[in-house]
């Protein structure tokens, strides 16, 4: 199988932020009861006619502007025509060979490994209704209420090679929609929702294997199973002497396995043109650099900010930098504490995202508030308690019996400093193991570390590690 | 009384010599006793028109009226009107009460205007004889045997045989101007863009225009300023300063530039029609006209784009009748499959079912280029054709239709000679320029029936007053607007 | 550019029309004529000619995003074919 190289490419749909709908003034306020958000306009009555919506289009260009894209000075609306019941009109209106955003380019992190994806367009169109099934026998029930709600659809390049780089993109993406505020990013309420593009091919093959896509996964664990289950079949069907059919197929999250959709076996002639009802979409360059100006500052520019500024490692900036809230966390966090960044950066990536990740809580609420943490890294930068009793404060703070201080004072954690006092408790220590003492200048290290052990025990752990070891040392006379 | 114009009916109207209650019930007891035959209505409903007269009579009598208050209107059923049914001239659309008024409708019941009722149409306005309608053909009042044009055959007819004071139509081809030639009445198809297109029921998107259909040009100004006007709900509307189109009216034509494109007068054109025309651009040399010879060389062209354009935007816009949410579903099917194709199948009649499959075949895979594209290209050719010619001329005068009425069924199973029709009116369209037709006289027909011929003017974008003067003039010096067919007359 | 009556049938299942076997045979001679019209077009040069989707040079307006709807259902769905429980019924859509 090794021989093998998987090419995956993904389309996203992400519902924008607006009030109303793309072409209508109906609400897309989610869960509603069926068909009460859908006018004449949605239902698609004799007569009725579109009008775009202009918060659309600046969702558009803001995030043109965040993929550092193209945004075309006239883009143009045309109707995708087919049957489906959840589509009223008999077309979509979407954007074909015009559309407002083009090539534009999205990095991702994968482990260590920065990795650029190309963007080659992304473009605005109306969402289609909801069939429900199990209405009466037999029968479907369509509702309309999600038709018209406004999407961006997002098309990458063939650019990623696993599942990994993948689910890291769509992440990524995910990331930044809601970063700059398009997109509400809620994944269970399908407002983000990825078809992905896969092919395989033998290493070093320029050709692109025939493609499959996957449609709407809405989860990244669904997205890495099925990624993975695809893969894994498509090459053990050509490795068997099968071959390829250029399909749609649909994720069985229970299975987890993928299948062809039966609605889209016929092949589809969706008879493009230019929608009638709609005028060019002209957006002037006054427009773009207004809304440029609106901007809050992107993840990419944050990061190296973060690597000049507080000397971070990449890494290190691109995790703090993974979505709006822990960059606020962080910097909230680094202002209260006004010390060095790589240990808030620590605990904020450490204990904090740990803990949070423990409880599957988003750090917005996490009951160890930037404030709060802040006042526990300063007690560990001025020695008043080493990094194994910060943890226990931490887990008393999370618990919320206080601030960083007043549970050190509860807790009497504060840490040996006097050299006087742990000099005394260092002889002691000498004076019990003698054993030790030999085997150490016998030349075993270890006996070292144990006494070091020793020592940090009899203080019952609060003897500074450090000032122990230097005593130690020069007591032994080495 | 059924011969006055509107002014004339709106002053007795403001002076009380009758009430709109009377006015509409005239017309009411007319339509009752001639439509059964001519069949110019498609739905009636005298009580919601009655009491649209009384409201009427109300502003009347509080000195909120207008030009058009109380005045009985004919509405093409093409225009959704709340809690009318609202055809379309289809099956499809039989039992669809409309639940909301299209922009048109909303302008007229704003002034108190009374809806008479909605007037027969080729389904789906696709057709130059009327005779494609769900609800029947509609004579033509001049001759019973005859067709009264098409789309807006219903509005022609009703207006020829005085079945209302006015009426509305929609011109996508030809469907304002075609019937009023053939019926003897004025009809105008203003700028695309100046009339809203919302709750007006689509055929070609880029293409449909609403406008009047009535006895005279300076009728036709009062219906174009209730009429015209921005809708927001319509992308396409136009949002310019309302104006008033009655403000020429009267102007002297001296010097006015006439151009004559030869094209209009080549093989094809019935040498009776061309004849009335030629008589009628000598009156305008004698109003003091000064005539231009123009040439429109791509007007051939314009049937084969229209023919691609038109259905390649109908087979979409008629994709939403699916029998799901409204309109007529098969009452046997086994899957959702069949559901779609036999109730489309039922719901369409072969002229609509032909452009659809014409529209959809131009549109698919492998043929967009060759077909849609190109004929986007030419459209532009076509619309140069006249930019050209308004640099050497104020307005274009020609015939508005090759003929006069046809036999009923003589045209109706040879689809390329009914387009032929559209010769004359088609590139307006195209173009989006505004074109009239007003009665010009009359012509024989092969059996020796006189029957009335209309003269096309075409005017550049905007141009709507000048050439409702030009028009006006005509009419100051002519009587061919005041003839009314007989058997109507009692 | 000649039909043929399998073409006639690919065409109207796109367009979700039922033809039987004698209405795809006449539908073919009318839609061939209608063709042969719009043939005239391929003898015209159109290269470098921008394609008119509209008459007037204009651009889109752009509508401000409010909510001005409110619930009509019961208004929309009266003249409905099939409905339960406000939700429009179509036969089983299988995916």
């Amino acid at each position: 199988m090794s021989d093998w190289e998987v090419v995956i490419g993904l389309e996203t749909h992400t519902q924008l932020n607006t009030k109303s709908k793309i072409f209508s003034g109906s609400s897309i306020a989610f869960g509603a009861e069926p068909n009460t958000q859908a006018n004449v306009v949605d239902i698609a009555m004799p007569g009725v006619l579109p009008v775009l919506n202009k918060e659309a289009v600046r969702c558009a260009i803001r995030f043109g502007l965040a993929v550092d894209a193209e945004i075309a000075s006239r883009s143009v609306f045309a109707r995708k025509n087919y049957f489906y019941p959840d589509l009223p009109k008999g077309y979509q209106i979407s954007q074909y060979e015009l559309p407002v955003v083009g090539k534009g380019a999205l990095t991702i992190q994968v482990g260590e490994q920065e990795k650029t994806i190309r963007i080659t367009r992304a473009h605005l169109e109306e969402d289609a209704g909801k069939s429900m099934h199990g209405a009466s026998p037999g029968q479907s029930g369509i509702d309309l209420n999600r038709a018209g709600t406004p999407l961006l659809e997002i098309v990458t390049e063939p650019d990623m090679r696993s599942a990994a780089e993948a689910v890291a993109y769509a992440r990524k993406l995910h990331d930044l929609v809601q970063w700059i505020n398009i997109c509400d990013g809620n994944m269970q309420e399908g407002s983000f929702r990825c078809d992905v593009n896969v092919s395989v091919r033998r290493k070093g093959d320029e050709k692109l294997g025939t493609r499959r896509e996957i449609k709407n996964l809405n989860s990244f664990r669904f997205m890495q199973q099925a990624i993975e289950y695809e893969t894994r079949w498509q090459i053990e069907t050509l490795e068997d002497g099968g071959k390829i059919e250029q399909a749609t197929v649909l994720f069985n999250p229970d299975t987890g396995e993928t299948r062809a959709m039966r609605s889209k076996e016929e092949a589809n002639d969706y008879r493009y043109f230019p929608d009638p009802d709609l005028l060019p979409l002209a957006i002037s360059a006054e427009e773009i650099e207004s809304i440029r100006s609106e901007m809050p500052e992107l993840p990419a520019a944050m990061k190296s900010r973060f690597e000049e500024a507080y000397s971070l490692s990449a890494y290190d900036a691109s995790a703090l930098t993974a979505s709006r809230n822990v960059a606020d966390y962080f910097t909230a966090t680094l202002q209260a504490f006004g010390g060095e960044a790589k240990l808030a950066a620590n605990w904020v990536m450490g204990g904090v995202s740990a803990k949070l990740n423990e409880e599957d809580k988003n750090i917005a609420d996490s009951p160890v508030s930037p404030e709060l943490l802040a006042g526990l890294i300063k007690r560990i930068a001025d020695n008043t308690i080493s990094s194994k009793m910060a943890k226990e404060v931490f887990e008393a703070m999370w618990a919320g019996e206080g601030t960083a201080d007043q549970i050190i004072d509860k807790k009497g954690l504060k840490q040996v400093t006097d050299s006087g006092a742990i000099e005394t408790i260092v002889d002691e220590v000498l004076a019990a193991n003698p054993a030790m003492v030999e085997e150490f200048k016998a030349g075993k290290e270890k006996a070292f570390n144990a006494l070091v052990g020793q020592a940090m025990k009899a203080s019952k752990g609060k003897a500074n590690p450090a000032q122990v070891n230097e005593i130690l040392k020069r007591k032994l006379g080495s | 009384m059924i011969n006055k114009s509107l002014k004339q009916l709106a002053a007795m109207l403001a002076s009380k010599d009758i009430s709109s209650v009377e006015l509409t019930q005239e017309y009411l007891n007319r339509i009752d006793r001639y439509n059964p035959e001519i069949n110019a209505y498609i739905a009636l409903d005298q009580e919601k028109t009655l009491a649209q007269a009384t409201a009427a009579d109300q502003m009347l009598a509080q000195g909120k009226a207008s030009a058009l208050t109380g005045i009985p209107i004919a509405q093409k059923d093409i225009f959704c009107a709340k809690g009318w049914q609202t055809t379309c001239g289809s099956k499809m659309l039989e039992n669809f009460i409309a639940p909301y008024d299209a922009g048109v409708i909303e302008r007229f019941n704003a002034v108190g205007s009374v809806n008479l009722g909605k007037t027969n149409m080729d389904e789906f306005a696709m057709g130059s004889s009327n005779e494609t309608s769900y609800y029947g053909k509609v004579q033509n009042p001049w001759d019973r045997s005859r067709v009264p044009g098409g789309s807006s055959g219903g509005s022609a007819a009703a207006v020829a045989a005085r079945l209302c004071a006015a009426a509305t139509g929609t011109d996508t081809g030809g469907s304002i101007r075609q019937p009023a030639s053939l019926c003897g009445l004025s009809g105008l198809k203003p700028t695309y863009g100046l009339a809203s297109r919302y709750g007006m029921i689509a055929f070609a998107s880029s293409l449909d225009q609403a406008g009047p259909m009535a006895k005279s040009c300076e009728d036709m100004a009062l219906m174009m300023n209730v009429m015209t006007g921005f809708d927001e709900r319509d992308s396409t509307s136009l949002n310019r300063e309302k104006e008033d189109y009655a403000r020429d009216l009267g102007k002297p034509l001296a010097g006015l530039r006439v151009g004559l494109p030869k094209e209009y007068f080549a093989e094809g054109l019935e040498a009776g029609v061309a004849k009335v025309i030629e008589a009628a651009i000598d009156e305008y040399r004698q109003l003091g006209a000064e005539i231009v010879d123009i040439s429109l060389p791509n007007t051939m062209l314009s049937i084969p784009v229209y023919y691609v354009l038109a259905p390649a935007e109908a087979s979409s816009n008629l994709s939403r009748y699916d029998g799901v949410r409204f309109g007529h579903r098969a009452a046997e099917y086994d899957d959702l499959m069949e559901m779609y194709c036999k109730s489309r199948a039922e719901g369409f009649g072969a002229e609509v079912k032909r452009r659809i499959l014409i529209g959809t075949y131009v549109l698919s895979a492998g043929y967009y280029d060759a077909y849609y594209l190109k004929a986007q290209q030419i459209r532009r050719l076509i619309a140069q054709d006249f930019e050209r010619a308004f640099e050497q001329c104020d307005i274009i005068l020609g015939p508005t239709a090759p003929s006069t009425a046809f036999k009923a069924g003589e045209k109706a199973d040879d689809p390329v000679a009914m387009y032929l029709q559209d010769i004359y009116t088609i590139a307006v369209n195209l173009a989006g320029l505004p074109g009239m037709s007003i009665p010009a006289g009359f012509a024989p027909a092969d059996d020796g029936k006189e029957l009335p011929v209309g003269l096309q003017i075409i005017g550049n974008y905007f141009d709507e007053a000048r050439m409702l003067n030009a028009g006006h003039a005509y009419q100051q010096v002519t009587d061919w607007h005041t003839r009314m067919p007989e058997g109507v007359t009692s | 550019m000649s039909l043929s009556t399998t073409d006639v049938k690919r065409i109207a299942h796109l367009a979700r029309i039922a033809v039987s076997e004698a209405e795809a045979e006449q539908t073919l001679q009318k839609l061939s004529g209608i063709l042969g019209l719009i043939e005239q077009m391929q003898a015209v040069d159109t290269t470098g000619i921008a394609p008119m989707s509209h008459s007037q040079d204009v651009t889109q307006r752009l509508r401000t995003d409010v909510v001005t709807e409110s619930n009509q259902r019961e208004l929309l769905q009266s003249i409905a074919p099939a409905v339960e429980n406000g939700l429009y019924l179509v036969p089983k859509v299988i995916e």
